[in-house]
C-alpha cells in the first residue's frame, strides 16, 4: 500500500481532485447539510471557484450558459432532497436542448438511505427520466471513476446532464484516487465517424437536388465550432439556401445571402414555405422537432431527407428519412465536403437559379414586418435597436420563454454559434437570467444580454443577487408588454380572447427591484429615447435591469398555428389591428 | 443484454412507462456472473417504426451492452415457465391430472386436495392449459414471462 498511500484521500477531496483533474474552473451550487464535506474542501482550495447562487433552479441555468458558450460541461453541486429536487427542472431543461452538465449531489449516509432520514429523497430514482445517465455512489473507492465517466458521458455523443449522488459518508470515507487517464466505458460508446457508404450515396443525392435545402439544428453547435466552418464552406461550394431551428441560431451567419432565417412555428415565411416545396431536404444535427413540422403527414410531402445525427433515436421519430446518416455533424461535413470535391460534383445551375427565384419571391412577402409606432415601443423594434447598437460587439444573448425570445430570434441576427443560450426544448420560464451568470461568468469581458419577459424574469429574479455579489455586469433586458404575451397570444387566437390569468397584474418596479438588489435600474417608455437608453446600459459595467416598456398586445408572427401545415402560415397582415385592438377589453384599459 | 448493475431494470421500464410503449411481459436474470451481464426479455408490440423507436431508445442508455430484435431475426425460441395450483377431489382430480399428463406438466406438490404443476412451453400452450384448469378448481398461477432465444450457431453479441 505504500506506494499508493499518497493517493489515498477522502471522498470530498477525491471530488475536488477529480474536478481539477477534468479542467473544471467553476461550479455553480448551493450548500447544505449533505454536501458539506465537499464545501469543506471548496474552502481549502484555489483551482475551483464556486458561484453561489440563490436557488438550484439558478445553478443548473447557470451552468448550462456556461456549457453553451463555452462548449465545455457546466459543472452543478447541490444538497440532497430540496437541492437535488430544485435542481431537476434545469437538469430536465438540459436533456432536451442536449448540453453538457455534470451535477454533484448530497445524499443521506448509505445506512439512511430508504429510512426517509432527513432531506433524503430518491435522487437517482428523480433523476433517471431527465438525465443522460446517472449514479449513486456506494463506495468511495469507485468515486473517482464514476465522475471521470460522468464528464465522459456528458460530453460525448449526444451531450447531456449526468448526476453523481454521494452519500454522506462516502465524501469523509477515505479511498483510492485514479486520474482521468483513459476512460474506456464497458458499453457507451457513440458513433462519431459516419459509414462511408452513406455519406457517399448522400453526396450523391445533393448532387442531384433541383429544389435543395440544409435544415440545420443544435447538433452543429453541439459538435463545436468546427462544424459550423464547414457547414458554410459546404453551403459556399453549392450555393443552397439554409435554415435553421432556433438551438441552431448563429451556426450559419443571418448575414449571408444564402440564409432564410429561422424556421418552424415563428420561422420566416420563405424558410417554411421552402421546406415545405422542396425536392431533397439535408439535416444536420436538427430532430425534426414539432415546432418545425407542424402537421407532420403535411410536412414537406415531397422531399427525400437526408439526416445527419449523432443519435440513432433521433432518426424516423417524428419524420421517415430516406438518408440516416449517424455521425458528428462536423465529421459528417468534413467527409461530405471530401466526397464532393474527389467526384467533382458540380449542382443544377439552373435549376437552382429557378428556385432561388422561386425563394426571393417568397422573401419578398417580407414575414416579419410589422407596424412601427410612434407612441409605443414595438417589441420588434426594441431587439433591432438592440441588436444595431451591439452590432460588432462581443455580445452573447440568453433569452426567457415566450414572445420576446421569438421576437430575439427574429430580429437579432446571429453570426457566430455558441452566442445564442435559449431554453427550446422545455421552454423553461427563468432560464434567461441565471443563464447569463454561467455566460458572464466564461466570458468576464463580453456583453451579455437576457432578452427577457416581464413574467418569466420573475421566476428566477433571486439571481440577480448572485450577479451582485461577483460584480458580473449581466444586462437583464425586459419586454415589459405586462402581460404573459405568449399565452395571451394563443388566447387570442385559440379562446375567443378571453384573457385567463394572462395578465401580469401587480409586477414589482424593475427599476426599484434593480436598485434593492444593487444592481442599476433602467427604463424606456418611448421609442425617441431607446437608442440612447440602450446606450447608456452598455456602458455601466455593472448589472442593470432595464425595463423597456413595449407595445403590450402586439402579436408574434409569422406563425404557423398548431397542428397547420407549413403552407398555412398566418402571417403579421392576416389578423387586423382591430382584432387585436379589441383585446384591451375596459378592464385592460384602466391597468395599461 | 445490460450491465447487471442497480437500476438499470428501473431504468429500462422507466423508458417504456415514460415514452408509453407496452410491456406485455418482462423476464429478468443475471446469465454471465463473471461479466456482471444481465439479459432483459421484452414482450412488446407496435408498428414497425414504434419498435425500431424503442430499439433505439435502449441502445443509447449507457448500461446497455446490446438490443436484439428477435422476432424481426425471425425464427426465435420462446419459452414460460408456469406453476399452477389446482384443488379438487374425485373426477375433477383425476381429470386435471389426465390433462397435465397430455401438457406434460410435472406434479412438483401434492396433497390429498390440491396439486402443484410445473409447466413449460410457449405462451400459448400455457394459457391453453391454464384455461382448462379453470372449471376443474384452478387456485392460483404464477408464470415466469417468456425467455427466449435464436435458433442457430450464432450467440447474441454482448
Ligand atoms: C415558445 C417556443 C417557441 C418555439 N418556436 C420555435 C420555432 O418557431 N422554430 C424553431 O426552430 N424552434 C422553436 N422552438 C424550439 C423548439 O421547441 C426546439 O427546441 C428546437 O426546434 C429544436 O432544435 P433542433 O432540432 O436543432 O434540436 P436540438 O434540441 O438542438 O437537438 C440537436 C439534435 O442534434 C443531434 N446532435 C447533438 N449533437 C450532435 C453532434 N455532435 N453531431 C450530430 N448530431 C448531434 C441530437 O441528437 C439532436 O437530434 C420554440 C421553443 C419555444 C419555447
Ligand atoms: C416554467 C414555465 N411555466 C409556464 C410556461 C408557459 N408559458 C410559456 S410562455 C409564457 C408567458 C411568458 O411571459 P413573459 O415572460 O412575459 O414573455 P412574453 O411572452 O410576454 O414575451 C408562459 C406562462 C413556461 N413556458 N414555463
Ligand atoms: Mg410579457
Amino acid at each position: 500500500m505504500a506506494g499508493r498511500s499518497d493517493e489515498q484521500m477522502t471522498g470530498a477531496e477525491i471530488i475536488l481532485k477529480a474536478l481539477a483533474d477534468q479542467g473544471v474552473e467553476h461550479i455553480f451550487g448551493y450548500p447544505g447539510g449533505a454536501v458539506l464535506p465537499i464545501y469543506d474542501e471548496i474552502f481549502q482550495q484555489e483551482k475551483v471557484k464556486h458561484i453561489l447562487v440563490r436557488h438550484e433552479q439558478g445553478a443548473t441555468h447557470a451552468a448550462e450558459g456556461y456549457a453553451r458558450s463555452t462548449g465545455k460541461p457546466g459543472v452543478v453541486l447541490v444538497t440532497s432532497g430540496p437541492g437535488a429536487t430544485n435542481a431537476v427542472t434545469g437538469l430536465t431543461d438540459a436533456l432536451m436542448d442536449s448540453i453538457p452538465l455534470v451535477c454533484i449531489t448530497g445524499q443521506v449516509p448509505t445506512h439512511l438511505i430508504g429510512n426517509d432520514a432527513f432531506q433524503e429523497c430518491d435522487t437517482v430514482g428523480i433523476t433517471r427520466p431527465c438525465t443522460k445517465h446517472n449514479y449513486l455512489v456506494k463506495n468511495v473507492n469507485d468515486l473517482a471513476r464514476i465522475l471521470h465517466e460522468a464528464f465522459y458521458v456528458a460530453t460525448t455523443g449526444r451531450p447531456g446532464p449526468v448526476v453523481v449522488d454521494v452519500p454522506k459518508d462516502v465524501q469523509f470515507a477515505k479511498g483510492t484516487y485514479i486520474g482521468p487517464g483513459n476512460i474506456q466505458h464497458k458499453t457507451y460508446r457513440p458513433r462519431i465517424k459516419p459509414d462511408q457508404n452513406v455519406v457517399r450515396a448522400a453526396v450523391d443525392l445533393i448532387a442531384s437536388a433541383k429544389r435543395p435545402i440544409f435544415y440545420t439544428g443544435g447538433g452543429v453547435i453541439n459538435s463545436g465550432p468546427g462544424a459550423s466552418k464547414l457547414l458554410r464552406e459546404f453551403v459556399k461550394m453549392t450555393g443552397f439556401p439554409l435554415t435553421s431551428t432556433l438551438m441552431g441560431l448563429g451556426a450559419f451567419p443571418a448575414g449571408d445571402k444564402h440564409w432564410l432565417g429561422m424556421l418552424g412555428m415563428h420561422g420566416t415565411y420563405e424558410a417554411n414555405m421552402a421546406m415545405h416545396g422542396c425536392d431533397v431536404m439535408i439535416n444536420i444535427g436538427a430532430r425534426f422537432d414539432d415546432r418545425i413540422t407542424g402537421r407532420v403527414d403535411a410536412f414537406s410531402p415531397h422531399s427525400r431527407k437526408i439526416h445527419v445525427d449523432i443519435d440513432p433515436s433521433s432518426v424516423n421519430k417524428n419524420v421517415p428519412v430516406d438518408l440516416p446518416v449517424i455521425g458528428d455533424c462536423a465529421h459528417v461535413l468534413e467527409d461530405m465536403i471530401r466526397v464532393w470535391k474527389a467526384r467533382q460534383h458540380q449542382v443544377d445551375k439552373p435549376a437552382l437559379a429557378q428556385w432561388w427565384k422561386q425563394i426571393d419571391q417568397w422573401r419578398s412577402r417580407d414575414s416579419l414586418k410589422y407596424k412601427p409606432r410612434k407612441d409605443v415601443i414595438m417589441p420588434q423594434y426594441a431587439i433591432e435597436r438592440l441588436y444595431a447598437l451591439t452590432r460588432g460587439k462581443d455580445v452573447y444573448i440568453t433569452t426567457e420563454v415566450g414572445q420576446h425570445q421569438m421576437w430575439a430570434a427574429q430580429f437579432f441576427k446571429f453570426e457566430e454559434p455558441n452566442r445564442l443560450m435559449t431554453s427550446g426544448g422545455l421552454g423553461t420560464m427563468g432560464y434567461g437570467l441565471p443563464a447569463t451568470i454561467g455566460v458572464q461568468m466564461a466570458h468576464p469581458k463580453s456583453l451579455v444580454v437576457d432578452i427577457a419577459g416581464d413574467a418569466s424574469v420573475l421566476m428566477t429574479m433571486q439571481e440577480m443577487s448572485t450577479a451582485v455579489q461577483y460584480r458580473l455586469p449581466v444586462k437583464i433586458f425586459i419586454l415589459n408588454n405586462q402581460y404573459m404575451g405568449m399565452v395571451r397570444q394563443w388566447q387570442q387566437l385559440l379562446h375567443g380572447n378571453r384573457l385567463s390569468e394572462s395578465y401580469s397584474e401587480a409586477l414589482p418596479d424593475f427599476v426599484k427591484l434593480a436598485e434593492a438588489y444593487g444592481a442599476v435600474g433602467m427604463r424606456a417608455e418611448k421609442p425617441a429615447e431607446l437608442d440612447d437608453a440602450i446606450k447608456a446600459m452598455i456602458e455601466i459595467n455593472r448589472p442593470v435591469i432595464f425595463d423597456c416598456r413595449v407595445a403590450s398586445l402586439a402579436n408574434c408572427f409569422p406563425m404557423i398555428p398548431s397542428g397547420k401545415a407549413h403552407n398555412e402560415m398566418l402571417l403579421g397582415e392576416d389578423v387586423p389591428d382591430a382584432e387585436i385592438e379589441k383585446a384591451i377589453g375596459a378592464e385592460g384599459k384602466v391597468l395599461v | 443484454m445490460v450491465d447487471n448493475e442497480p437500476g438499470v431494470l428501473a431504468r429500462v421500464i422507466g423508458l417504456f412507462s415514460g415514452r408509453g410503449y407496452n410491456i406485455d411481459s418482462l423476464t429478468v436474470s443475471e446469465t454471465e456472473h463473471e461479466a456482471h451481464v444481465s439479459r432483459i426479455t421484452i414482450v412488446t408490440s407496435g408498428t414497425s417504426n414504434v419498435i425500431e423507436q424503442i430499439k433505439a431508445q435502449l441502445e443509447r442508455m449507457v448500461p446497455v451492452h446490446s438490443v436484439a430484435d428477435l422476432t424481426v431475426q425471425g425464427n426465435a425460441i420462446e419459452r414460460e415457465l408456469a406453476l399452477i395450483k389446482v384443488t379438487g377431489k374425485g373426477e375433477k382430480r383425476m381429470e386435471s391430472l389426465r390433462l397435465a399428463d397430455a401438457f406434460r406438466a410435472r406434479v412438483i406438490d401434492a396433497t390429498t386436495e390440491s396439486f402443484v404443476f410445473e409447466l413449460t412451453g410457449k405462451t400459448s400452450k400455457v394459457d391453453q392449459f391454464i384455461s382448462l384448469m379453470q372449471p376443474l378448481g384452478l387456485v392460483e398461477v404464477s408464470r415466469t414471462g417468456i425467455a427466449a432465444i435464436s435458433r442457430g450457431p450464432e450467440g447474441m453479441k454482448i
